[in-house]
């Protein structure tokens, strides 16, 4: 049996199929007697759930037996990298999440730390924008906890995630996964850095030991496996300038829908 | 009478149709009538083109998840409603395009899962290439496409629905009159397609009931769901209308109703482009660009 090709693996392959493949779409859509049109659809989109979310509504929250008796990991696996490797072996007790860039105190938190933090759980819906959807259980800290002890400053706009999966390798650095919300998104009450899945500690396959969850968009707006987040005042000077991995290859910066 | 009223078309104003119980004056020679207003053209034809951009870029989302479900959640290995895969066939090594529908298995290799490029080669993919938006695999501009085209479906829509009130057009044209749903009236008109009888003289000023129905099914029915089905798909406007979830049975419904709906839209609208062939393609074509439509009289 052989599946469908999908975009994951067409990238991840690194194969010169795949490289022509996306090239091809790149040209089209960086093709400027179009983009302006598409630009016109993600303005809208953008703009007109901002004005619909204006009192911050919360997403539905579902009970535990909606939850799905799977739940799909998507983009990443388990990273590689020797330090990696030891994170898991050492059951992240080594680990430190760094908050730096525009706030006045640059922290660096152990996992322990993180979840003395005040804690939340909610059972949400996962949706990925291929088209599937998975519901699961996640237990962490709301964003804004974070952001409130590392007291932002006035000109951070964006909080930028890094993380410790790389997903095509470059010398530069830039084939890390990353992924950016704005401060909108980042005070959402539901926007939290999870540790927990289901119950249990935040399996690696779905971004041990802590990944973003931002209820209002979809998946790949969920960073996994975070080790820093940077509060900055633009995107453009990060890898490619769009705000993400997929970004920085054409998908949409706002994916709300 | 006939004569007074062209010059009150040509003014600007429509036709008010006679009940049909009232004794018409018999057509005796061809003669024009203005039949669809600008609004009506320009909004019909932007609809037209922006719904088959956007069924084009819908089968390319759906290639990335060629599985419909039933519920909130749906992923591969949950039972599926209907399902587009690739397969390789054990014994020739070649791809073989399974559709599943309801547990039953259909080999659709050509059409449905799997295709043939130009030089002949095998393509895996639930809907071929050549009929996607774009034709290449790309996530990220077909999602583009779509919602930017669903902006111009929406606003074109708004304004058409806002001109449809405003106007009386709703109420004029395509709103069914008590002595058309009477079910006797319903059979003869039934009867009168069976037979593909084109109205001629004051029947063809007017749209027949079952012309009637199906485009106030179309318009008030499965234009609306498709937009709600395809909200409900949307986490940030689930986030501010949850009970959409309610509404069609789930996220993963929402999807499978939002597919099915396509559908009845590309039958309507094959069941429409034959129904304009078969009534006079010229005499249509022209009614939807100029306005202007001959009345063929009666015999």
């Amino acid at each position: 049996m052989k599946p469908l090709i999908s975009r994951r693996a067409l990238i991840t392959s690194g194969s010169a199929a795949g490289a022509s493949l996306l090239a091809g779409c790149d040209q089209i859509s960086n093709s400027p007697s179009l983009r302006w049109f598409l630009d016109f659809g993600q303005f809208m989109s953008l703009h007109a759930q901002r004005l619909l979310l204006a009192r911050q509504p919360l997403v539905r929250e579902f009970t535990e037996a909606d939850i799905s008796p799977e739940f799909p990991p998507n983009g990443t696996e388990r990273p590689n990298g020797a330090a990696y490797f030891q994170h898991m072996r050492s059951n992240f007790a080594d680990f430190r999440l760094a908050v730096d860039g525009m706030v006045k105190k640059p922290l660096s938190l152990t996992l322990d730390e993180i979840k003395a933090l005040p804690s939340r759980t909610q059972i949400t819906m996962h949706n990925c924008d291929e088209g599937w959807s998975a519901i699961g259980q996640w237990t962490g800290v709301a964003l804004i906890h974070i952001l409130q002890a590392a007291e932002l400053l006035p000109e951070a706009r964006y909080i930028v995630f890094r993380c410790m999966d790389q997903m095509v390798r470059a010398p530069d650095n830039s084939g890390f996964y990353y992924e950016s919300i704005d401060l909108f998104d980042a005070m959402h009450p539901q926007t939290i850095l999870a540790y927990g899945m289901n119950g249990k500690a935040l399996p690696v396959a779905h971004g041990a030991p802590l990944r973003l969850r931002v209820e209002r968009q979809v998946g790949y707006k969920h960073a996994k496996f975070i080790n820093r987040i940077e509060a900055v005042d633009r995107l453009s000077h990060i890898a490619g300038g769009k705000g993400g991995f997929w970004e920085d290859r054409g998908y949409q910066w706002y994916a709300g829908l | 009478m006939a004569l007074n009223e062209q010059s009150a078309l040509a003014a600007g104003a429509s036709p008010v149709a006679p009940p049909p119980d009232a004794v018409a004056p018999v057509v005796r020679k061809r003669e024009f009538m203005y039949r669809h207003t600008v609004a009506v053209r320009l909004t019909h034809w932007i609809n037209a083109l922006v719904l088959v951009l956007l069924l084009m870029s819908g089968l390319r989302l759906f290639n990335y998840y060629p599985a419909l479900h039933w519920g909130n959640y749906g992923y591969r290995g949950v039972p599926s409603v209907l399902s587009i895969t690739a397969l390789e066939d054990i014994e020739t090594d070649e791809p073989v395009g399974v559709t599943t529908i309801a547990g039953h298995n259909f080999i659709t290799t050509g059409v449905l899962g799997v295709a043939y490029d130009e030089q002949g080669e095998p393509v895996s993919g639930a809907f071929p290439n050549w009929i996607t938006l774009p034709g290449v695999p790309g996530l990220a501009l077909a999602r583009d496409w779509h919602f930017a085209l669903a902006w111009v479906f929406a606003i074109n829509g708004f304004v058409y629905l806002l001109y449809g009130l405003l106007a009386g057009h709703f109420r004029r044209d395509l709103l069914p009159t008590g002595g058309e749903l009477r079910p006797r009236h319903i059979l003869a008109d039934i009867w009168n397609h069976i037979r593909l009888r084109r109205p001629r003289g004051e029947a063809a000023r007017r749209y027949n009931v079952l012309q009637k129905l199906a485009y106030v099914a179309v318009i008030f029915v499965l234009l609306p769901v498709m937009v709600l089905t395809g909200l409900t798909m949307s986490p940030a406007f689930t986030a501010a209308m949850p009970f959409l979830f309610d509404v069609f049975g789930g996220r993963q419904s929402a999807r499978t109703i939002h597919f099915l709906a396509a559908n009845l839209l590309v039958l309507f609208v094959l069941v429409h482009v034959i129904q304009v062939i078969l009534t006079g393609v010229f005499n249509n074509m022209r009614s939807m660009i100029t306005g202007r439509y001959a009345i063929r009289p009666e015999d």
